[in-house]
């Protein structure tokens, strides 16, 4: 039960931060379309970085 | 032409995607009796699909209890070497005698027993069991081989097309951008142009080899290689020894004496330096064991729908609406396979990048 509401809140941080990343890049390739490739690899990078740490918290939970 | 081939390509790929969807719901056997109905039964089976196991089962009959598959080489290490077949587990049901030792398989991990294939459980049902050396020819380890195969073919034909004239012929074709690919994309921008050649052999590795397990685990056939936290260890495990010896005086003044900073900060910083060694490694392991593990996982739940929601729609709509949900998240698995073996590639470049950079004197 308890790693089931903690699980909901580590979602809730993760999707905060990916809709963080995501939107800025979405900012940022519309002021400078000639910058997409090197916003969407640093975007990438962040966002695995991000889930890495999600993912992290999800399976201490488990354990 | 051109739009023909793609459209052809197209409309191959979505049936292949789409039998496997078929393939997979197959596998999952409706009905009354002693066959898959209940939700404990539906995580049972989702468990043991996630886990690796001693034999290949592709279907199992419920009515009648027998399994469709072939039987894989247990190889032990007890006081000498026994090899003998997995056939004779019969899937856990019986005790295994080699060489007057008594093996006994129990949620897929083999213990030494007596003749009688007793357990020596405790409250939490953990046997207490001696477990010999396992080094067998599991599941995991059969698609690891078919992988490595898969890879030396299709470069070596690869390579030896190059001495034909400077365009690929075949199945090159497909692989020739997809190298360029890395080099290009992955390797020199974070590397640098004068030393990425070096590493272009261990990256071009791990991305091939975790982008063919990753397509591999979408096949009905059920492979769940990099969804095994052994797998992924043993793969970051390279990358943190590969950052280690190529680190250059740079990188480790950076973890153990960080440059233009007050004395009491470098002293401060040695401990989260070393620590950030080990951490960076230890992501990615993670990331690409859960990735994997909750695709499969939630696949199999789709599959599961048609099961669970069977009596309150009937078996036509259920099937309906788990094939298609299953059929989308399977596309965006797709995805999922290529990107994570993009990350994986991606991040250890970096992590090797950082170790190797040149520093302009401060």
């Amino acid at each position: 039960m308890y790693n089931l509401i903690g699980a909901g809140l580590i979602v809730i941080g993760g999707g905060i931060g990916l809709g963080q990343i995501g939107g800025k890049a979405m900012e940022g390739i519309s002021r400078q379309p000639e910058a997409t490739g090197k916003i969407q690899t640093a975007m990438i990078i962040i966002a695995a970085l991000l889930e890495g740490l999600a993912f992290g918290a999800l399976i201490l939970g488990q354990g | 032409m051109n739009r023909k081939a793609l459209s052809n390509i197209f409309l191959s790929f979505l049936l292949i995607l789409g039998s496997s969807v078929l393939f997979a719901s197959d596998s999952q056997p409706t009905g009354e009796g002693n066959l898959i109905d209940t939700p404990e039964e539906i995580n049972e089976y989702i468990k043991h699909h996630l886990q690796d196991s001693h034999d290949f089962t592709l279907y199992t009959d419920g009515e009648t209890g027998t399994h469709y598959g072939f039987p894989l080489p247990v190889i032990l290490w007890d006081d000498g070497l026994r090899v003998f077949s997995s056939a004779k587990f019969h899937h856990g049901e019986t005790v295994a005698e080699a060489d007057g030792n008594y093996y006994k398989l129990y949620h897929s991990k083999i213990y030494k027993t007596n003749a009688n294939g007793d357990l020596d459980l405790d409250e939490s049902g953990h046997p207490h069991n001696q477990k010999p050396l396992d080094f067998s020819i599991t599941k995991s380890v059969l698609g690891m081989l078919i992988a490595g195969i898969l890879l030396i073919w299709g470069f070596r034909s690869l390579a030896k097309s190059y001495s034909k004239g400077p365009i690929p012929t075949g199945f090159g074709r497909v692989l020739e951008p997809l190298i360029i690919y890395v080099r290009d994309d992955i390797a020199i921008p974070n590397i640098g142009e004068k030393k990425h050649r070096k590493y272009m052999g261990f990256l071009l590795t791990a991305f091939f080899y975790i982008w063919v397990l990753n397509l591999m685990g979408m096949t009905p056939l059920g492979f769940n290689v990099t969804g095994q936290i052994a797998v992924t260890v043993c793969l970051a495990l390279f990358t943190f020894f590969i950052t280690q010896f190529s680190g250059n005086r740079h990188y480790w003044g950076h973890i153990f004496w960080m440059p233009g900073i007050p004395v009491l900060m470098k002293i401060l910083l040695i401990p989260v330096e070393v620590l950030g060694m080990f951490t960076k490694p230890f992501a990615l392991l993670i990331r690409l064991f859960a990735n994997m593990t909750a695709g499969h996982f939630v696949v199999m739940s789709l599959i599961a729908l048609m099961i669970t929601m069977k009596a309150q729609f009937g078996v036509v709509t259920s099937t309906g609406i788990a094939f298609f949900l299953a059929f989308f998240i399977s596309l965006i698995e797709l995805l999922v396979a290529f990107l994570q073996a993009y990350i994986f590639t991606m991040l250890s470049a970096l992590f090797i990048g950082m170790a190797v950079a040149d520093h302009e004197e401060h």
